[in-house]
């Protein structure tokens, strides 16, 4: 089975406090802790496990800057088998809709029986496995967390929806899947693991080689687009308790005595 | 110029989704006084008794019957929609996990804009709406502005818009006709129910909710110590149950269970929507994060700003030795 993953670099939420940048433009970047997006780990790992029970290989994708080769290097690490940095100036500043479509023309350069997105990343929206899905004409669902391949036809997978009831269908392939959390155990990439891969030179690859039109992605072809960052105004807040730690114990055993909870 | 405003109405058990009359009050921002659309896929029965319900609230309803859309398959209903839509229409729906899986790709179909997890808009100006979404789990809020000259696929957040009490009845139009061929890769199987866990967290009026901030799985025992003092149960946050940690059971959220206790100690958990919307009931919330300004700590009734994995221990010290 040949599969072909998406992967965005973002800021760690675990590293990192996300604040607004002064001017509101943007978040404060200096000395923000880059990982991959969490749901693409998890994809990465699907991949993986799939292609050591069925064959083929994993290669993973990113549409990002000069330095999201570093993700890329890191899923290789883990087992990935090939990787490319989709980046180029028309790229830049795309919306949802320009992302999908450059993943897409990367996807045709191919021929994939299963493309994997994560379910959403940290700093976007959920959109871009659906759209990437439609742009290419292939059956899609997301919030996958559980894969079984079928015949080489067909996979059965299960959908997590609400309540964390599973929904059970049968998609044919080739089709996309988003990846939901929990679906496997990522593995462990250690120091001497990324070691390995710290050579490896990643192929970029811009417009031109993907056959991109400028015009249609990056700020130029955008509809959607990011005014400001700001952190809006909520009621009142929680009563943020001060003091030492033992005096904000106590403060909080009398909050919990004046409910009832500890006599 | 005046674009057709739509809703799409998910349903179950013959019962429209609360999420109906939140997309219908936010219609409302998009559409004054023009007309709304709700449009109600599905089969049989059920499908009429929806419909219905709609058409007390909503001006125009949309009865889209077929034998492939009895389980909502966002493949099939994303075929059955682009045929029946008009050029330029803005599509509501939820973000919800049907919403997700049908609105990007509807809107690729349709070659309109996309705007996902909407938690607040503004009356379209020149074509443009302006609208406002969160990121890193609510850390922060963005304005987007999105062209909506070409139409426009919008999801929104439970509970982001209230819920439309005023709507004027209407009448239901079958337009079943309209629907074409709806085969598709994709085939519902059935559903499968979460297992249950040994406790029931639904049950418990004090739970002690562990999230990712409690770092390693030996740190569990943090939270069950202080559950045991407060004669509570713990659960957790997602991340938690990702890695195995705790079993699925213990999860809180929309994926998860929906509890109703009557206090709640977050235990390191930021506060995500997905988190938040399965706590209900209004309970007395108590956070503890090392980060001020967690999302958690505006829902939260009381905060403590401090590593948990130094004041939890000492705060159950304190307790059990006040006994
Ligand atoms: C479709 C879908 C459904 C989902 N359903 C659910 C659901 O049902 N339930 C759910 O919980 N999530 C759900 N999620 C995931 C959700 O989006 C968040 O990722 C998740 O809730 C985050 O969990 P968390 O708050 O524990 O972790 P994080 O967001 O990583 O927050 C950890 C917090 O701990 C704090 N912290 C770190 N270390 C310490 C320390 N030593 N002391 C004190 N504080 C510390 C940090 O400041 C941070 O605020 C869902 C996601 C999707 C896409
Ligand atoms: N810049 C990108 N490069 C590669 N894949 C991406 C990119 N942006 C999003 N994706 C994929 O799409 C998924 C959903 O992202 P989003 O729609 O942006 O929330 C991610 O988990 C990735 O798998």
């Amino acid at each position: 089975m040949e599969i072909l993953v998406c992967v965005k670099k973002v800021p760690d939420p675990a590293e990192n406090e996300i604040v607004v940048s002064r001017d509101g433009s943007d978040i404060e970047r200096d000395d923000l802790v880059y990982s991959v997006n969490e749901w693409d780990n998890y994809a990465v790992e699907e991949a993986i496990q799939l292609v050591e029970e069925h064959g083929g290989s994993v290669t993973v994708v990113s549409v990002g800057d000069e330095e999201s080769d570093e993700i890329i290097r890191r899923e290789l690490a883990m087992g990935a088998d090939a990787g490319n940095l989709l980046d180029d100036e028309a790229f830049h500043y795309s919306d949802g809709r320009g992302v999908a479509a450059i993943l897409a023309h990367a996807a045709r350069r191919g021929s994939y029986d299963l493309i994997l997105t994560g379910a959403q990343a940290e700093d976007a929206a959920a959109q871009v496995g659906g759209m990437l899905a439609a742009m290419l004409d292939v059956p899609y669902a997301s919030l996958v967390v559980r894969v079984r391949v079928m015949d080489g036809k067909k996979l059965k997978i299960a959908r997590e929806i609400d309540g964390g009831n599973l929904e059970i269908n049968e998609i044919d392939l080739p089709c996309a899947l988003s990846i939901q959390t929990g679906i496997n155990e990522p593995r462990y990439v250690g120091i001497r693991g990324i070691r390995k891969t710290a050579s490896v030179q990643v192929p970029v690859l811009g417009a031109a080689q993907l056959g991109v039109d400028p015009a249609t992605v990056g700020e130029a072809g955008a509809k959607v687009r990011k005014l400001d960052y700001f952190v809006p105004e909520m009621g009142e807040g929680a009563e943020i308790l001060q003091g030492s730690r033992e005096e904000m114990a106590d403060q909080l055993i009398a909050r919990l005595k004046g409910r009832g909870v500890i006599q | 110029m005046v674009h057709q405003v739509f809703i799409y109405v998910a349903h179950r058990d013959g019962q429209a989704a609360d999420s109906a009359l939140e997309l219908l009050s936010a219609a409302r921002i998009l559409s004054p006084d023009g007309p709304v659309t709700a449009i109600v896929t599905g089969w049989g029965e059920v499908l009429d008794r929806v419909c219905q319900e709609m058409a007390s609230r909503c001006p125009e309803v949309w009865k889209l019957a077929h034998q492939d859309l009895a389980y909502p398959n966002a493949e099939a209903v994303r075929k059955c929609l682009v045929e029946v839509l008009p050029s330029e229409a803005v599509l509501l729906l939820a973000h919800d996990t049907l919403g997700m899986d049908l609105g990007p790709g509807l809107s690729v179909k349709l070659n309109s804009s996309f705007v996902s997890d909407v938690v607040a808009m503004t009356a379209p100006r020149d074509g443009a709406l302006t609208l406002v979404r969160e990121e890193y789990g609510g850390q922060v809020s963005t304005h987007v502005s999105c062209d909506i000259s070409g139409g426009a696929v919008l999801s929104i957040r439970s509970g982001a818009f209230p819920a439309l009490e005023d709507g004027a009845p209407g009448e239901v139009q079958d337009r079943s006709s309209e629907i074409g061929d709806l085969a598709c890769g994709r085939r519902f199987l059935e559903i499968v129910e979460a297992e249950a866990g040994d406790v029931d967290i639904t049950k418990e009026e004090i739970l002690v909710s562990a999230g990712r901030g409690i770092e390693d799985e030996d740190n569990i025992e943090i939270a069950e110590e202080l559950a045991k003092a407060l004669g509570g149960v713990v659960s957790c946050s997602r991340p938690i149950v990702d890695a195995k940690w705790l079993e699925k059971a213990r999860q809180v959220g929309t994926s998860g269970k929906t509890v109703k206790p009557k206090i709640y100690l977050a235990l390191g958990i930021s506060g995500s929507f997905q988190h938040l919307g399965g706590l209900k009931g209004n309970p007395f919330i108590v956070a503890v994060n090392k980060n001020s300004k967690a999302p958690i700590f505006q829902v939260a009734d009381v905060g403590v700003v401090d590593d948990l994995l130094e004041f939890v221990p000492l705060l159950t010290e304190r307790i059990n030795s006040q006994r």
